[in-house]
C-alpha cells in the first residue's frame, strides 16, 4: 500500500539543505502565507475545518474547530507546542530540524487565521538541534520580512518568539506551557476556567497549536481542503507522522495515512520483531496510551474510533513495541516512575500516589512484594483515576496522574501473573535482589 | 441586595446568594466540604483535591473541587454519594502518606485542620508501608517563622499569601513530583512584616512561630477576642493565654478592618505584656534622687496633694497632661474629664509624634471607611508609606489595586511600600508638598493622567504627614481637594494606638468627649459642670512653657515625649524643668526618669474597654490576664486621685466610664459594651444612627510649606520596627529594627563622594543609595535604635565618612 507524503516529502528530496530558506522558498514556499494574508479570519478557519485536520499533539481535536473557538477578546496570541516529550514520540523532532520554515509558515497561517500578532514556538530545551534550525530559520524569515512589521508588503504584523522550555515534561501540556511561557511554574492552569482559546496566555485569548499540525496548514492553503480531505481513509484525513521505538526491525518516523491495522504497521512498515522473536505488546500513543496486545488487537484498524473503543488512545503517534523478553513489570515500573518524576508537584494525588504507585513497583521488582500489592496498586490507582474508566475520571488537576495509572491497568489486565511470579519469588528469597533480578 | 438561587445538595433544597464558590455556598447550605488549599479570603486553585463532590451536568455527572467551581442556579451536588467518598478517602490517604504522625510533638494538635478532617472524612487507616519524604526539620526561614516541610502537604497558602495578599512572594514551590517543596529563594530570608499570617493560615505543623512554639497544647489555651493595641486600624484579634500568661495573638477576620490578617507588629507585640520589667509597684521619688516602692495610698495621697496646692496656688492652666492614646476610651475619658473638671485645666494632648491637628483627624466631614477601598475607582495615598506605618491598612490597598481594578495614586516624598501596584507614583521634596499638590490638581504636565483617574469616583484618599517637618495644613488641603471629587471618601491616617479614640474622649486642647469644641461645652454641662473654655496647649506648646517655666506639673499617661516626640532632647529639658511629675506606664522610660511619682499601669489584653479606629469604629478591647503587680487601670488610677482631692469622678468601674460616655458624649450616643459584646461584634461607626456629630471640620486649601535651607532637606519618616519601648520589650520584635541607616539619591550620593557611611549630627551611619529620593533630599528613619536623631531639623549637612579597609 502507498501512502503520499505530505509533511517528509520536501525533506526527503533535499536532506541537506531543506532547513534553508533558500531551498525552500524555491519550492514555492511561503506562497501559502502570501495568500493566507488576502483571507478572512472566516475564510481560513472554514477551510481548516473542511481539511478535517486532526490536532497532532495527542488530544485528537479538530483544528480548525479550536480555531472558531477563538473567543473575541483582543488581544489573541498562538502558540506552537515544540515542547515533545512524551516517551517515543519523536516526530516534531525531525519537522523542526528539517523544515523549520514550513513550522514558521504554518504559524504564520495560524496567527492571520486567529488575529495574533504575536506567536511563540515553545521548544523542549532538550532539543538545541531544533531549536538552533527554527531561530536561524525565524531570523531568515524578518530578514525577508515575511516576519515582523507589515509582512508581506500588506498591514498585518506578526512577531514571532523562540522560547525554549526547562526540561519538565508537564509543560507539553498546553496551560502548563503557558505558565512556563510567563515565566512561572509549569503547572497546569485550572480546566475550567483557563480554556486557552478563552484565557491562555497572559489571560488572553490563545491557540495552542503543535509543530505537525501547523507544518500541516500551509499545504491546505496551496492545495485546498479537498485534496487533504481525499488524503488518507474516511475518518482521521490527512497523513500522520507515526514513530516506532522499541523492538522492531525498522524502528523510526514514518509518515503514513491511517488506512492500515496494526499488524501491517508493526510487521510490514516496521519490519517485524527483532530477531524475530514474538510480539508481547505495544503502546499504541504515546507512553500515556493503556498496552494493546496481539491476541486482541493486532488487526484493529489504525483509526481513532477503534483505539478508544478497545480502551486506548491514537495520541501523539508514538508506538512502542515489546517483544516476549519484556518483562513487563519492570516495563510498568519505568514509565509510573516517569511519571512520578515529571509531576509537577501541586495537586495531591498525582504528586503522592505516582510516586506511591512507583515505590510498591519497585519493591515488587526488589522482590519485597506481597499479595495484597496486588489489590493496592489497583486502589491506589483508582484514587488517581477514579472508577478507572476510559477515558478516565480524575481526582488530579490535570492528566498526568491518570497517565501512570494506564500502565499498571494494562499490567493488572494482561499481564497480572508476571506481577505474581515477582511476588513469588520475592517470597523465596526474602532478602532484596536488585532491581533487574540479574 | 445578592440574588439568591437554589441548590441541590444531598437531595436538600437550599438557598444561597449567587457569584460564590459552591464550596462556600455549600457551607451556606449546611454541608461542610473538607478542604485544605481553599482559604475564604484567596483565590481557589483548586489544588489539595480534598474538595472533591459530583455535580449533574448536560454530560453525566462531574468529579469536580467544588473551591473552583462556581454555583449557579439548579445546581444539583452530592458530596457523600460513593464516588466522592472513595475520591476524598484517597486524596487524604495521599495526603497522610508522608505526613508525620508527629501530633504529640506538634504545635498544631488540637488546632489542626488536616487532623480534624482526617479525622471526619479519612480513611481511617494507611496502607502505606514504605519510607517518607525526609527533609531537615525545621528549618528557619526568617528571624520569627520556622518551616518544617516533612509535615507541609503543600496546599500552598502560604505561598499564595505572598502573591495575593500581602505582594511579597518570598516563598515559592520548589523542585517537583516528590521532592516538591516550599522555601524560600536561595539567599532570601522570608523577610515579610506579614509572616506570621502564613503560620496562622498553614493547615497543618509546617510553619511554627518563635514566639508560639513548644509553648502551650493549643486545647490549654484560653481565648478572648479583642483588638490589636498597636495602630490605629483597630485589627480584631483573639489574644490566647494559658497560666495568666498571653502566649500567642491571632488575627480574627473581621469584614470592616483586617480580613482576617495581621502584620507581625501587631501579631508578635504582645510580649511587652509579659515583660519582666514592668512596674508592679508606685515608685516614689525619694530625696536621694532614687525611686522607692510605694503604696497606692501613700503615693495617691502624694500627688493630690501636690496637685490641689498647684492647683489652687497657679490655676490649672500650670498643669497639663500628655497621653492617653495607649489606653482604652474609658481611660482617656476619664484623664479629659479629671483634667478638664478636677484640674480646670485644657492642657490635654494624647497626640506625641508630631501628627495631624485633632479637629481634622477627629472631625473631618465627609470621613470615609476602610471598606470604601472595596468599590473605590480611584485611590491616592498622600504623604504616607502604609507598609511602613499602617501595614495591615496597606494590605486593603493592595487588594484594591491587585484584585479588585482599583487605580491607585501615591504622592510621597520617597519611594514607598505600594509603589509596584500603583498606577502612578510621585515623589516631592519635602517643603514642596504644597506645589505638588498645586500640580496635581490642575494635571500640569506628569499629572495630567493622575488628575483624569480622580475624576473617575468613587475616590478614596488616604492622607497622612509625610515626615516630621512637614506641615499638618498640607493634608488638610490634599483632604479639602478630594472631598469635592466624584463619590469621595477620605481618611486622614496618625498612626498611634487608640489616638482617635483619645481625640473622641477629649485628649486635645480645644476638644472635649464625642467630638464636642469647647465652644459647645454647654452639651456636656450635664455631666460635667462649668469647665474652662480657654484653649489649651497641645503637646508641643506643653514641652515649650515647662522648658520656659510657665507650666509647673505634668502627667505622663503612657506618654514617653524624649523618645516619642520629634524633638527628644527638648523634651527631655523641658521636662527636667518641671515642679512635679507624675507618670503612669507600664515601663520605666527615659520620660519618666524625670518623674516625681510613677504609677504601674495595666496595658494591653489586662484591662476591658473600648477602643476607635482611624475611620471612627467603636470596638470593644477585653481582658486575658491580670497584670503584674498592683497595676491598675489609668481610669481607676484617676478615680482614686479625684476622690482623694475631694473631687470624685465616681466611676467605681470601667463600664460605668463607658455607660456615662454613652449618655454624655454626643458622637458616642448608645455605643454601650452590651451593644458592641452582644450586638455588633465588628464594631460600630461613631456617630451611630442619630447621634449626633457637633464637629464639622471642613479643612481649606491653605499654602503652609516653608522654604529649607541647608544641604540636605530632611525626610524623617516611621518604619514599622523602631525602637519604641514596646517592640523593644519583646523577643520576637527587638531584634527586627533595621541596622541604622540613612538614604539619598544616588546622585547626591555621588555629589558627595560618600560610599559606605555619612556623617549626620555628629553620628555615623550607614548610607544606603535610594533612587526614589529625591535629589537634595535626605531619607532619616524615626527612632531607630542607635540611628542618627535630626530632631525638627528641617535640613542637615551629611558628610562622607571614608570607610576602613
Amino acid at each position: 500500500m502507498s501512502h503520499p507524503l505530505v509533511i517528509t516529502k520536501f525533506m526527503n528530496e533535499h536532506p541537506s539543505d531543506s532547513h534553508t530558506l533558500e531551498r525552500y522558498v524555491e519550492s514555492n514556499g511561503y506562497e501559502a502565507a502570501r495568500k493566507a494574508t488576502g483571507m478572512t479570519r472566516d475564510e481560513l478557519v472554514e477551510l481548516v475545518k473542511a481539511s478535517g485536520l486532526i490536532g497532532r499533539g495527542g488530544a485528537g481535536f479538530s483544528a480548525g474547530l479550536k480555531w472558531s473557538f477563538l473567543a473575541p477578546s483582543r488581544p489573541t496570541y498562538v502558540v506552537v507546542n515544540g515542547d515533545e516529550s512524551e516517551p517515543g514520540t519523536f516526530k516534531d523532532r525531525q519537522i523542526m530540524e528539517r523544515d523549520p520554515h514550513a513550522v514558521i509558515e504554518g504559524t504564520i497561517i495560524t496567527a492571520i487565521a486567529n488575529e495574533a500578532h504575536h506567536a511563540f514556538i515553545y521548544i523542549r530545551g532538550e532539543y538545541p538541534k531544533s531549536a538552533r534550525r527554527v531561530q536561524a530559520a525565524v531570523v531568515e524569515a524578518y530578514t525577508k520580512g515575511f516576519l515582523g512589521k507589515r509582512i508581506f508588503g500588506t498591514d498585518f504584523d506578526l512577531e514571532l518568539t523562540v522560547h525554549l522550555g526547562a526540561g519538565a515534561y508537564v509543560c507539553g501540556e498546553e496551560t502548563a506551557l503557558l505558565n512556563s511561557l510567563e515565566g512561572k511554574r509549569g503547572e497546569p492552569r485550572l480546566k475550567p476556567p483557563y480554556f486557552p482559546a478563552a484565557k491562555g496566555l497572559y489571560m488572553a485569548p490563545t491557540i495552542v497549536n503543535n509543530i505537525e499540525t501547523v507544518a500541516n496548514v500551509p499545504h491546505i492553503l496551496a492545495h485546498g481542503s479537498d485534496w487533504y480531505r481525499a488524503l488518507g481513509g474516511e475518518e482521521d484525513t490527512g497523513t500522520f507522522m507515526m514513530s516506532i521505538s522499541g523492538h522492531v526491525k525498522k524502528p523510526g518516523n514514518y509518515e503514513l495515512t491511517r488506512t492500515l491495522t496494526w499488524r501491517e504497521l508493526i510487521f510490514e512498515v516496521a519490519g517485524g520483531i527483532r530477531d524475530d522473536k514474538e510480539l508481547k505488546a505495544w503502546i499504541p500513543g504515546g507512553a500515556s496510551a493503556p498496552w494493546l496486545v496481539p491476541e486482541e488487537h493486532l488487526d484493529l484498524p489504525i483509526l481513532r474510533k477503534a483505539t478508544d473503543q478497545a480502551g486506548s488512545m491514537l495520541g501523539s503517534g508514538a508506538i512502542i513495541v515489546m517483544d516476549e523478553d519484556a518483562d513487563m513489570v519492570a516495563a510498568a515500573e519505568r514509565l509510573v516512575s516517569f511519571y512520578s518524576e515529571e509531576s509537577c508537584g501541586q495537586c495531591t494525588p498525582c504528586r503522592e500516589g505516582t510516586t506511591w504507585l512507583e515505590m510498591i513497583l519497585q519493591r515488587i521488582l526488589d522482590g519485597t512484594g506481597r499479595e495484597a500489592d496486588l489489590g493496592l496498586l489497583h486502589d491506589v490507582s483508582d484514587g488517581i483515576s477514579i472508577g478507572l474508566a476510559w477515558p478516565p475520571k480524575m481526582t488530579t488537576i490535570c492528566p498526568l496522574g491518570p497517565s501512570a495509572v494506564s500502565p499498571i491497568l494494562s499490567l493488572l489486565k494482561y499481564f497480572k501473573s508476571e506481577v505474581e511470579t515477582h511476588i513469588a519469588r520475592g517470597q523465596q528469597v526474602p532478602v532484596s535482589i536488585g532491581r533487574n533480578g540479574s | 441586595m445578592t440574588e439568591m438561587i437554589t441548590i441541590n445538595v444531598n437531595g436538600v433544597d437550599s438557598q444561597v446568594a449567587a457569584g460564590q464558590q459552591l464550596i462556600t455556598a455549600a457551607a451556606e447550605a449546611g454541608t461542610f466540604i473538607p478542604h485544605f488549599c481553599h482559604h475564604d479570603r484567596m483565590e481557589p486553585v483548586g489544588q489539595c483535591r480534598t474538595c472533591l463532590v459530583e455535580v449533574e451536568g448536560p454530560r453525566g455527572t462531574m468529579l469536580v473541587p467544588s473551591c473552583t467551581m462556581p454555583v449557579s442556579d439548579g445546581m444539583v451536588v452530592h458530596t457523600n454519594s460513593p464516588t466522592v467518598k472513595k475520591a476524598v478517602e484517597a486524596v487524604m490517604e495521599f495526603t497522610l502518606i508522608n505526613h508525620p504522625l508527629d501530633c504529640p510533638i506538634c504545635d498544631k494538635a488540637g488546632e489542626c485542620p488536616l487532623q480534624d478532617q482526617v479525622l471526619s472524612h479519612g480513611p481511617g487507616e494507611s496502607r502505606f508501608v514504605e519510607q517518607k519524604r525526609h527533609f531537615e526539620k525545621p528549618i528557619p526561614i526568617s528571624e520569627l517563622v520556622l518551616l518544617d516541610r516533612e509535615r507541609c502537604i503543600l496546599c500552598s497558602r502560604c505561598v499564595r499569601f505572598g502573591e495575593e495578599i500581602s505582594g511579597d512572594p518570598l516563598l515559592e514551590f520548589i523542585d517537583r513530583g516528590n521532592d516538591t517543596q516550599v522555601n524560600t529563594f536561595a539567599d532570601n530570608t522570608f523577610a515579610s512584616y506579614y509572616s506570621g499570617n502564613v503560620v496562622q493560615i498553614c493547615p497543618v505543623g509546617a510553619l511554627t512561630s518563635t514566639a508560639y512554639r513548644f509553648k502551650a497544647r493549643s486545647w490549654d489555651l484560653d481565648e478572648v477576642t479583642s483588638v490589636c493595641g498597636h495602630c490605629t486600624v483597630g485589627e480584631s484579634v483573639t489574644v490566647q493565654s494559658s497560666h495568666n500568661k498571653i502566649l500567642r495573638v491571632d488575627g480574627l477576620d473581621n469584614e470592616a478592618t483586617n480580613h482576617g490578617w495581621l502584620n507581625d507588629k501587631c501579631r508578635y507585640g504582645f510580649e511587652w505584656v509579659g515583660s519582666g520589667d514592668r512596674l508592679k509597684m508606685p515608685m516614689v521619688k525619694g530625696a536621694d534622687g532614687a525611686f522607692h516602692e510605694s503604696s497606692w495610698g501613700e503615693a495617691l495621697g502624694f500627688i493630690a496633694d501636690q496637685l490641689i496646692s498647684n492647683r489652687d496656688m497657679r490655676g490649672g492652666s500650670s498643669i497639663g497632661a500628655v497621653g492617653g492614646a495607649r489606653g482604652t476610651n474609658e481611660d482617656a475619658y476619664a484623664l479629659s474629664k479629671f483634667m478638664r473638671t478636677v484640674l480646670g485645666s485644657n492642657n490635654v494632648d494624647a497626640r506625641l509624634d508630631d501628627t495631624l491637628n485633632a479637629e481634622f483627624l477627629a472631625g473631618f466631614a465627609g470621613k470615609g471607611q476602610i471598606a470604601d477601598l472595596e468599590s473605590a475607582k480611584t485611590i491616592l495615598v498622600w504623604a504616607a508609606d502604609l507598609k511602613e506605618e499602617h501595614s495591615t491598612l496597606y494590605l486593603r490597598v493592595y487588594r484594591a489595586a491587585t484584585a479588585l481594578g482599583a487605580k491607585l495614586i501615591v504622592v510621597n516624598p520617597m519611594g514607598t511600600g505600594l509603589d509596584d501596584v500603583a498606577t502612578h507614583s510621585f515623589t516631592y521634596p519635602p517643603g514642596s508638598g504644597d506645589k505638588t499638590l498645586a500640580d496635581l490638581m490642575s494635571g500640569t504636565e506628569q499629572f495630567a493622567a493622575a488628575r483624569v483617574l480622580l475624576d473617575d469616583g468613587p475616590v478614596v484618599a488616604l492622607v497622612g504627614k509625610a515626615g516630621t517637618g512637614e506641615s499638618p495644613f498640607l493634608a488638610e488641603s490634599v483632604a479639602a481637594f478630594v472631598r469635592d471629587l466624584d463619590g469621595a471618601s477620605v481618611l486622614p491616617l496618625a498612626r498611634r494606638s487608640n489616638t482617635f479614640g483619645a481625640l473622641d474622649m477629649g485628649l486635645a486642647p480645644a476638644l472635649l468627649p464625642g467630638r464636642v469644641t469647647l465652644d459647645d461645652a454647654h452639651l456636656l454641662a450635664d455631666a460635667w459642670g462649668e469647665i474652662p473654655t480657654d484653649r489649651g496647649l497641645d503637646t508641643a506648646g506643653m514641652l515649650k512653657a515647662a522648658a520656659e517655666g510657665e507650666l509647673k506639673v505634668m502627667l505622663l499617661v503612657g506618654a514617653d515625649p524624649v523618645a516619642d516626640t520629634p524633638d527628644g532632647a527638648g523634651a527631655d529639658s523641658a521636662l527636667a524643668n518641671l515642679d512635679f511629675l507624675v507618670s503612669i506606664d507600664c515601663f520605666m522610660n527615659a520620660s519618666n526618669a524625670h518623674a516625681d511619682v510613677v504609677l504601674p499601669a495595666l496595658g494591653f489584653a489586662e484591662k476591658e474597654g473600648t477602643v476607635t479606629n482611624l475611620e471612627g469604629r467603636v470596638m470593644k478591647a477585653n481582658r486575658a490576664v491580670t497584670g503584674p503587680g498592683q497595676a491598675r487601670a489609668d481610669w481607676s488610677i484617676l478615680d482614686d486621685l479625684s476622690t482623694r482631692m475631694r473631687a470624685p469622678l465616681g466611676f467605681g468601674s470601667a463600664e460605668a466610664v463607658s455607660t456615662e460616655i454613652a449618655n454624655t458624649a454626643p458622637a458616642y450616643q448608645g455605643i454601650t459594651w452590651f451593644l458592641l459584646d452582644w450586638k455588633e461584634r465588628l464594631g460600630v461607626i461613631a456617630p451611630r444612627g442619630d447621634a449626633q456629630q457637633p464637629l464639622q471640620y471642613v479643612p481649606v486649601i491653605t499654602d503652609s510649606d516653608t522654604a529649607v535651607k541647608g544641604d540636605f532637606i530632611v525626610h524623617s519618616a516611621r518604619k514599622l520596627y523602631d525602637a519604641g519601648t514596646l517592640a523593644q520589650a519583646g523577643p520576637s520584635l527587638a531584634g527586627l529594627a533595621a541596622e541604622p541607616f540613612v538614604a539619598l539619591n544616588p546622585a547626591d550620593a555621588k555629589s558627595i563622594g560618600a560610599n559606605g557611611h555619612v556623617e549626620i549630627e555628629g553620628t555615623t551611619v550607614a548610607l544606603k543609595r535610594d533612587a526614589s529620593v529625591p535629589v537634595g533630599t535626605i531619607f532619616v528613619p524615626f527612632n531607630q535604635p542607635s540611628g542618627p536623631r535630626v530632631g525638627v531639623s528641617t535640613s542637615v549637612s551629611a558628610v562622607a565618612e571614608v570607610d576602613a579597609g
